[in-house]
């Protein structure tokens, strides 16, 4: 397990009778695109929101980079590397793309208690935010407020501006949701050249995206990993079949 | 852009009327508008304070006017021992105030900004409704308290004289007096929107649009609207110095929960993140009140279907309808 960048341990979650993670292992190899499935109400978002430390688990631990992070609030995982997209696109509406992009560029920074510059005349923020934008595909988009941007585009940017912390491992919660087949498209080919330089742990329903993108696949039923392998074996298992695939 | 221009037409034109206006009143032959004037000027710097942290941190305060009463108590107990000859209590070693505002004023500032941050480092850990319950009840508990300080006025508060005292400047002159409050409220103009435009702006704001993104984006929010709350609380606490030297007389009742909803509607009056609003709200407020309340008592009946008709049809309040889409930012 010497290799696993991410690891849950024992992970448990209950809402009232409702567990929903029961004792969750999952370890995550480093550079790999790992690929988190599973049926509605299977605990996914939930295993995602206590990896990045939204929430508290009821028991078991979690290590990031060799370290015990479990106590370690949101923020400071974060500024670890372990950044995180969400379900729901959650981006800072009021501002340009170019402004997300840089205020997540300054959230790396060891602080921001600096009153007296003008942030966006600031070219240490406003030039490798630029250059984000442009790997994303929105460089003419830059100048344009997040409430006038395409869902699509929404999306790509909340995917720019977790790029732009420069992390080591990213938690992506269905970053396709509600998308078009080409905006889905282009999304891949965002996702694709990073296997290798990040570690991804991938949320996803669309199984072409998870078979094309994935490395190892887990599948989640009731809060529990009951299987973990390369998408073709994945694809095989019967158990899993059974559990979610249907008989295909 | 077009509505940029606008902007700074409506801002250039505020700030010369402003600067005139004892011209003006001395024109007119009714100096008492001069001390009107300055009333509004004061509370303009309250609101703005009171703008930074709910225009651009999304923190409703509902206890702000506790901030302007310690600024305002500050001066006047400095001021009470000085002239008493008293030693000010609970303090290490033996002071007897001063009427020196260069003295008083930043310690004044320092008072407001201290309260804000054991306030807000409370307040802070709630949000939503809460923060405003939670920020009312310690408005009341210092209101509370003042009303049962005997040694300060209690109930009765205190008089100030005399008024502080500025090198080269004689603050009993009412027109002087003014122009040191149009001078503060300017320089605090200027600092707040460099503020809202610097590294920390970009943050704060942040946290106001979706603080749980900023969160997780490697930012402690928390810190930062602290910050920022702590910076109000010393803003306000410079206009409640003002605000004690212009009425001359510090009582429990600047504290008054009424007094920091008074507050709330300028900023919302004036329009939510803009700034410049807090000065129109400010004005509107004060000056309805200075008019209506001459006519009937009940002059909060005109207020109230004002306020609405603002909140519903000028998302920026006045001050946004005034000067366009260009008005504020979030």
């Amino acid at each position: 397990m010497t290799d696993a960048i991410l690891e849950a341990i024992g992970l448990t979650k209950c809402f009232g009778a409702v567990t929903a993670s029961d004792g969750l292992n999952l370890a995550v190899k480093r550079g790999v695109i790992h690929a988190l499935i599973g049926p509605n109400g299977a605990g996914k978002s939930t295993a995602v929101a206590q990896l990045s430390g939204e929430m508290a688990p009821d028991a078991g631990r979690i290590r990031f980079e060799g370290r015990d992070v479990t106590d370690w609030p949101t923020h400071r995982r974060a500024r670890a590397g372990l950044q995180r997209s969400y379900q729901i696109t959650s981006v800072f509406p009021a501002f340009t793309a170019l402004d997300n992009v840089a205020l997540a560029i300054q959230a790396q920074r060891p602080h921001s208690f600096r009153f007296w510059t003008d942030a966006r005349l600031d070219d240490s923020l406003r030039a490798p935010a630029r250059a984000v934008l442009e790997r994303v595909g929105l460089g003419e988009r830059a100048a344009v407020k997040v409430t006038d941007l395409a869902h699509g585009e929404q999306r790509q940017l909340e995917i720019a501006m977790v790029l732009a912390t420069g992390p080591t491992m990213l938690l992506l919660d269905e970053p396709m949701a509600g998308m078009g087949q080409a905006e889905s498209r282009r999304m891949m080919e965002i996702l694709k050249p990073l296997k290798g330089e990040v570690s991804i742990l991938l949320i996803e329903h669309d199984m072409d995206v998870v078979f094309a993108l994935a490395d190892v696949v887990t599948v989640l039923v009731k809060g529990r990993a009951v299987a973990t392998g390369a998408p073709d074996d994945i694809r095989a298992d019967v158990a899993v079949r059974r559990a979610y695939l249907g008989d295909y | 852009m077009v509505t940029g221009g606008r902007k700074r037409i409506i801002n250039m034109a505020g700030l010369a009327l402003l600067l005139v206006l004892p011209l003006l009143a001395e024109a007119a032959d009714s100096p008492f508008f001069v001390s009107v004037a300055t009333r509004v000027l004061i509370y303009a710097l309250a609101a703005l304070s009171l703008d930074l942290i709910l225009g651009y941190g999304g923190m409703v305060s509902f206890g702000h006017a506790a901030f302007v009463g310690l600024g305002a108590y500050v001066v006047a107990i400095l001021a009470h021992h000085q002239t008493d000859g008293s030693f000010i209590p609970f303090l290490p070693g033996a002071w007897n105030g001063s009427t020196q505002a260069l003295i008083q004023w930043p310690l004044a500032m320092v008072v407001g900004g201290l309260f804000a941050l054991v306030i807000g480092a409370l307040s802070l850990r709630t949000s939503g409704v809460y923060f405003i319950m939670i920020t009312l009840a310690f408005a009341q508990m210092l209101y509370h308290f003042m009303v049962s300080l005997p040694t300060y006025g209690g109930q009765d508060g205190l008089s100030l004289w005399p008024r502080s005292e500025l090198p080269l400047v004689d603050l009993n002159d009412d027109v002087s007096f003014y122009y040191v409050a149009l001078v503060l409220l300017l320089l605090a103009l200027v600092a707040v929107r460099r503020l809202i435009a610097s590294p920390f702006g970009m943050v704060l704001r942040g946290a106001k649009q979706n603080e749980a993104r900023l969160v997780s984006l490697g930012v402690p929010a928390t810190r930062y609207k602290l910050t920022a709350f702590v910076i109000a609380g010393a803003i306000a606490g410079l206009a409640g110095a003002l605000l004690a030297n212009h009425t001359e007389f510090v009582g429990p009742g600047m504290m008054h929960w009424t007094r920091s909803g008074e507050i709330l509607i300028m900023v919302i009056l004036g329009g939510v993140g803009t700034l410049y609003g807090a000065i129109v709200g400010a004005a509107t407020l004060l000056l309805l009140e200075e008019g209506l309340a001459g006519l009937t008592e009940h002059w909060m009946i005109f207020l109230g279907p004002f306020l609405v008709f603002v909140v519903l049809f000028a998302r920026r309040g006045i001050y946004g309808w005034l000067a366009g889409r260009e008005a504020g930012d979030d």
